[in-house]
């Protein structure tokens, strides 16, 4: 039975669409056929991040007006077995994508793949309810910070009733995923912390992505980090949320501050 | 920021923590009466395509609740006139 899985968060780059691009890497590799969706018409990035900017020839808006059928517009990554991407469109209007034809694409996605994975536009306008409209799971992406927080609230709140599933009366399966997470911040006292976060949200944790160069070096190579640095904390913490994402259950390790002398020094004291 | 002000500093989490609880539970208690919303969107939208075809993403009601002043925004999108000018409605009215 395939899954429809949404990566929303309300407020704007959070990292929505690399961590969409890191955890269908993580699923494909696991070996269950992947497809992410672009949502975000008009400004469209998963392509670039997934290094398939120059062979997007069709988008979603083509196969939802008629213009391209799905088979056309699907791209199939050239690095991992079982993983496709469906573009969004780059100059079209956000109004082109319509109920139907959204949830007539998902239904024939949902035959092909096992997950059907939408990458949400930011904000909660048309664009963003589209893409969580489908979902059977929603990874909430939030950064420890007040306005992340406070919108990825009003995000849940939109997946618990504005949903299918909200509609007949069942929850989407939601997970926190934490991400750009500093750990000597925190310790500092500076920045939130992961179970203040929690708390407030109180939404399950799935995982927490530190602040990392091998994310912005992913990001320049267009290789999900999962793919280009698999043995980094980023990738160790995609993978474990894509176990979690298919029923293991283990605690989420929270990274911890490399710490120095003059930290181990001075660390307790300003906390 | 002198080196004594470096060490005293307060630590800015537990502010921002409390800032969030306190926001969060009065937007949660406004949003969760959006049914209201939903429900006036409904019936707007009945009424007006008994007269005119309209999409339904076309009325939007948003209700906010705050403090001192509650506000209830409708906002209705009339789809363009058709070709012929209509009848105005006055003359209609009268006659």
């Amino acid at each position: 039975m395939a899954k429809v899985l949404v990566v929303t968060s309300g407020k704007g780059g959070v990292g929505k669409t690399t961590s969409t691009a890191a955890l269908g890497v993580a699923l494909a590799q696991s070996g269950q056929s992947v497809v992410l969706v672009d949502f975000d018409v008009g400004l469209r990035n998963l392509d670039l991040i997934l290094g398939a900017e120059r062979r997007v020839v069709y988008d979603l808006i083509n196969v939802i007006q008629g213009e391209a059928k799905l088979a056309q517009a699907l791209i199939r990554d050239k690095r991992v077995e079982n993983l496709s991407l469906l573009a969004a469109s780059q100059t079209r209007d956000k109004d082109a994508l319509s109920s139907e034809g959204v949830a007539r694409v998902i239904a024939e996605l949902r035959e092909k793949f096992d997950w059907v994975i939408a990458d949400s536009p930011a904000g909660i306008e048309r664009g963003a309810t589209h893409a969580m409209y489908h979902a059977d799971v929603a990874v909430v992406v939030t950064n420890p910070e007040v306005s992340s927080v406070r919108d990825s609230d009003r995000i849940i709140g939109l997946l618990d009733s504005k949903t299918e599933r909200a509609e007949r009366g069942e929850q989407v399966e939601k997970h926190l995923l934490i991400t750009r997470y500093d750990p000597a911040r925190a310790a500092r006292g500076e920045m939130l912390k992961i179970d203040d976060v929690v708390e407030i949200l109180s939404v399950p944790l799935i995982g927490v992505v530190p602040e990392s160069e091998e994310v912005l070096r992913a990001s320049n190579l267009g290789m999900p980090v999962t793919l280009s640095a698999p043995e980094s904390v980023a990738a160790r913490a995609y993978f474990d949320a894509v176990r979690r994402l298919k029923g293991e259950q283990f605690p989420v390790v929270i990274p911890a501050e490399k710490r120095g002398f003059l930290g181990k020094l001075f660390g307790s004291r300003v906390a | 920021m002198n080196l004594l002000g470096f060490f005293t500093r307060k630590s800015s989490a537990p502010v921002a923590r409390e800032r969030l609880q306190i926001l969060l539970a009065h937007e949660r208690a406004s949003t969760g009466k959006s049914d209201l919303a939903a429900i006036l969107q409904e019936e707007i939208l009945a009424v007006i395509a008994k007269h005119i075809p309209i999409d339904r993403d076309k009325v939007q009601v948003k209700l906010d609740r705050g403090k001192d002043i509650s506000t209830l925004e409708i906002d209705i999108e009339m789809p363009p006139l058709p070709a012929k000018p209509a009848k105005p409605a006055a003359a209609r009215l009268t006659g």
